[in-house]
């Protein structure tokens, strides 16, 4: 087999990699100085933009009640099957709601789809990123974890009516 | 035969049909909202105008007799814009509804927006109102707003319920439908309205909200209220049957099913069956094992002779399920004392679908070999027979006798020993040593002989604990083909029970009878090769609705 010729080299300098060594120390030493882009996570939180995509929540209007309908449209194009409704009747004018409303947080993958397809902007991405569980079951969110005040979300409404 | 040409297709039509029959048997659709195959022709929703050469103006396929020579365009360019015309008229005044709406899915106004309507309406102001939640009869709710005014429903009740209860009120853009004064819409057909309803106008109260019908899966079967069978579809979601739809049969049921079928004839699968065998312990029924339940029944038929036994059959099990049981009465044991109840209401008929007969499978029970032998006592012999003491261990299938009448319930409990095959605890079970449970007739696969003995099967639609839907070949729905062993919905809502045949043949083979099926078709291929009647038949030749078979005069069939 013929011997492989290498394309070059290395000096006798670049073989002790002292200038390479110094040359990086030298960037550390200089980011010292730069400002800071990072966070000291969990004592200082990062609050996200309207456009982030955190965990789904169900819109919670000032009257108490949800704004969900149960149609079941979000649960449809899920495409990760993360999403349970089941609806049922109220004597409200919407006539249905979800009695139950259960997100699997283990299938849910921040996609969006759900706010996407909704009728009544009823589910939106909030800004929590903070998803923490134990065990299986209680990575499924119900409706007390999964509806929260409109006044929290109302910038992600807000963008979603300028952008989407 | 008369000719027309429908698309460029020249077809062969019999004199006295219109455009949209001879279309519509030759696969041509011709879209159509107040027509309907069963009902008098109304020609009011205007859907189905179609460009006819050498007429003045558009014609309506539905009320347009074919002529010969005619020469008919359903998709030209005049046709399609009077069609999306037609479309953006009957949406003026129609909500926005979908999401909320029971019949998104599986609607004609959804389906025919989608396929014929631009998608423009060049209407801006406010939509009429109007009532939205009006009960109409007991199980029917009518949303004013969503009604397109088709007449379906009154033609329903005037022609075939032959009930009149509804008619239109109002003109123009406030008419709506309404029921007589004094009257409600509680004819025993009335649920027919929501199926043929177009839109979400008419909708089942029982039904009201339970499920999406995309969420759901179907399965072609026939209904168990009486004696006709009508063909219909069960619908399914987690494993939770939540409705039966009728399904076309011309020979049985045209499109139609009763109130009482379709209302109560599946809610017992889902509540409150019996789950794993039982038996009878220190007085106490407990739940125990299949192998010991066996042993234990097994050691009891033994343990007498076969006069003091008698075996009662089941006009609510399959062909197959009475089949082992006359096999195992009749074959092994030599039991000669074996029939079953009759469920007769004499009077309940209507001459349109409901029977006298209130149990699915009489006939078939009998075809099976469920009749009593020579010299064996017949139902009333066997239970005179309990009173006198004479019959000491009875075997019952799937049949609630106890709930027959207060005396029977007191002859059951004269008996030493009583096995009994139940879907659900019901006043028999509570008298039971052995309680088998068995799979319901949305849980196998089966067959049945209705009244007019038509052979019809009977298809697994919900997993009892030991199947496996695809494995079964069972239909699925999408959460059923994508779930897994961590979502509650895949192996959630079952129940532990097996096909009555199944548990019946294990209690014979330990005590002589040689038979080794594994599936329901096997011991419907056994039945073929003795019983007359089934003779050349199979699952696949009897399909989806049904095949007539001979029954000779010894099986009486009562309407
Ligand atoms: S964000 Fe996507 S994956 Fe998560 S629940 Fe919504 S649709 Fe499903
Ligand atoms: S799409 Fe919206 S309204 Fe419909 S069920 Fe989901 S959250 Fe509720
Ligand atoms: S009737 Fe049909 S079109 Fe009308 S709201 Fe219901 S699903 Fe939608
Ligand atoms: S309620 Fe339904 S079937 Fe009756 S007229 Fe209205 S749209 Fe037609």
């Amino acid at each position: 087999m013929p011997e492989k010729k290498r394309e070059k080299d290395l000096t006798i300098a670049e073989k002790l990699y002292i200038p390479e060594i110094v040359k990086g120390l030298g960037l550390t030493l200089k980011s010292m100085f730069r400002p800071k882009f990072t966070m000291e996570y969990p004592e200082v939180k990062f609050i996200p933009p309207a456009s982030y995509r955190g965990r789904p929540v169900l819109v919670q209007e000032e009257s108490g009640t949800e704004r969900c309908v149960a149609c079941g449209l979000c649960s449809r194009v899920c495409p990760s099957l993360a999403i349970e409704v089941q609806a049922s009747e109220t004597s409200l004018e919407k006539e249905r709601y979800p009695v139950k409303f259960e997100i699997n947080m283990l299938r849910c993958i921040f996609c969006g789809f759900c706010e996407e397809v909704c009728p009544e902007e009823a589910i939106v991405m909030s800004k929590d990123y903070e998803l923490v569980f134990r065990d299986r079951s209680e990575a499924i969110y119900g409706k007390d974890k999964l509806m929260v005040p409109i006044r929290q979300v109302e910038d992600r409404i807000e963008f979603l009516r300028n952008f989407k | 035969m008369p000719k027309i040409t429908i698309n460029g297709q020249e077809l062969e039509f019999k004199a006295g049909q219109t455009v949209i029959e001879v279309a519509r048997q030759n696969g041509i659709s011709v879209p159509h909202f107040c027509w309907h195959p069963a009902l008098s022709v109304s020609g009011n929703c205007r859907m189905c105008l179609v460009e006819i050469e050498k007429m003045p103006k558009l014609a309506i396929a539905c009320s347009t007799l074919a002529s010969d020579g005619m020469v008919v365009h359903v998709d030209s360019e005049k046709a399609v814009s009077a069609r999306n015309a037609v479309m953006e008229f009957l949406l003026i005044n129609h909500p926005l509804d979908c999401p909320v709406c029971d019949q998104a899915g599986e609607c004609k106004l959804q389906d025919y927006a989608y396929r014929y309507s631009s998608g423009e309406s060049r209407f801006e102001e406010e939509k009429q109102h109007n009532k939205k939640r009006v009960e109409l009869g007991p199980f029917v709710m009518f949303d004013a707003e969503r009604c397109i005014s088709c007449s379906r429903c009154i033609r329903f009740c005037d022609e075939i319920a032959g009930d009149k209860e509804l008619t239109f009120t109002k003109r123009g853009d406030r008419v709506t439908i309404s029921t007589y004064p004094g009257e409600e819409l509680d004819n025993p057909y009335s649920l027919n309205t929501t199926d043929i309803c177009p839109v979400g106008a008419l909708t089942s109260r029982d039904f009201r909200f339970k499920a999406r019908v995309w969420d759901m899966s179907k399965t072609n079967s026939i209904c168990t209220g009486c004696a006709r069978g009508c063909n219909d579809e069960i619908w399914v979601k987690n494993n939770i049957v939540l409705r039966l739809t009728p399904r076309f049969n011309k020979e049985v049921n045209s499109y139609w099913m009763c109130d009482e079928g379709r209302l109560n004839t599946f809610k017992f699968i889902n509540n409150q069956r019996v789950d794993g065998p039982h038996i009878r312990r220190n007085g106490q029924i407990v739940k125990t094992g299949y192998d010991e339940a066996v042993a234990f029944t097994v050691s009891q038929l033994k343990a007498y002779n076969p006069g003091e036994i008698a075996f009662l059959g089941s006009a609510f099990a399959s062909c197959e399920d009475n089949y082992m049981l006359a096999k195992l009465a009749k074959g092994t044991l030599h039991v000669k004392n074996i029939d079953f109840a009759r469920h007769l209401i004499p009077g309940s008929a209507d001459g349109i679908l409901i029977c006298d007969d209130k149990a699915p499978n009489s006939l078939g029970a009998e075809l099976s070999g469920v009749k009593p032998a020579p010299e064996g006592l017949n139902f009333e012999g066997i239970l005179e027979g309990i009173n006198s003491g004479k019959i000491k261990v009875l075997y019952c299938l799937e049949d609630d006798i106890a709930a027959m009448s207060p005396e029977y319930e007191n002859t059951l409990s004269k008996l030493d020993f009583l096995v009994v095959h139940a879907t659900n605890h019901n006043a028999t079970t509570v008298l039971a040593d052995v309680i088998f449970p068995a799979a319901a007739f949305a849980e196998k696969n089966g067959t049945m002989v209705n009244f007019q003995g038509r052979l019809q099967r009977l298809k697994p639609a919900v997993a009892t604990i030991d199947m496996d839907r695809s494995l079964e070949g069972m239909e699925m729905s999408r959460l059923d083909k994508f779930g897994t062993d961590f979502d509650k919905w895949a192996k959630k809502n079952r129940v532990d029970a097996r096909a009555s045949w199944k548990m019946l043949q294990t209690v014979g083979s330990l005590m002589g009878l040689k038979m080794k099926h594994q599936i329901s078709e096997e011991v419907f291929a056994d039945m073929a090769s003795c019983i007359e009647a089934f003779h050349g038949l199979d699952y696949d030749v009897i399909g989806e609705s049904g095949i007539k078979i001979k029954v000779n005069n010894t099986a009486k069939a009562t309407k």
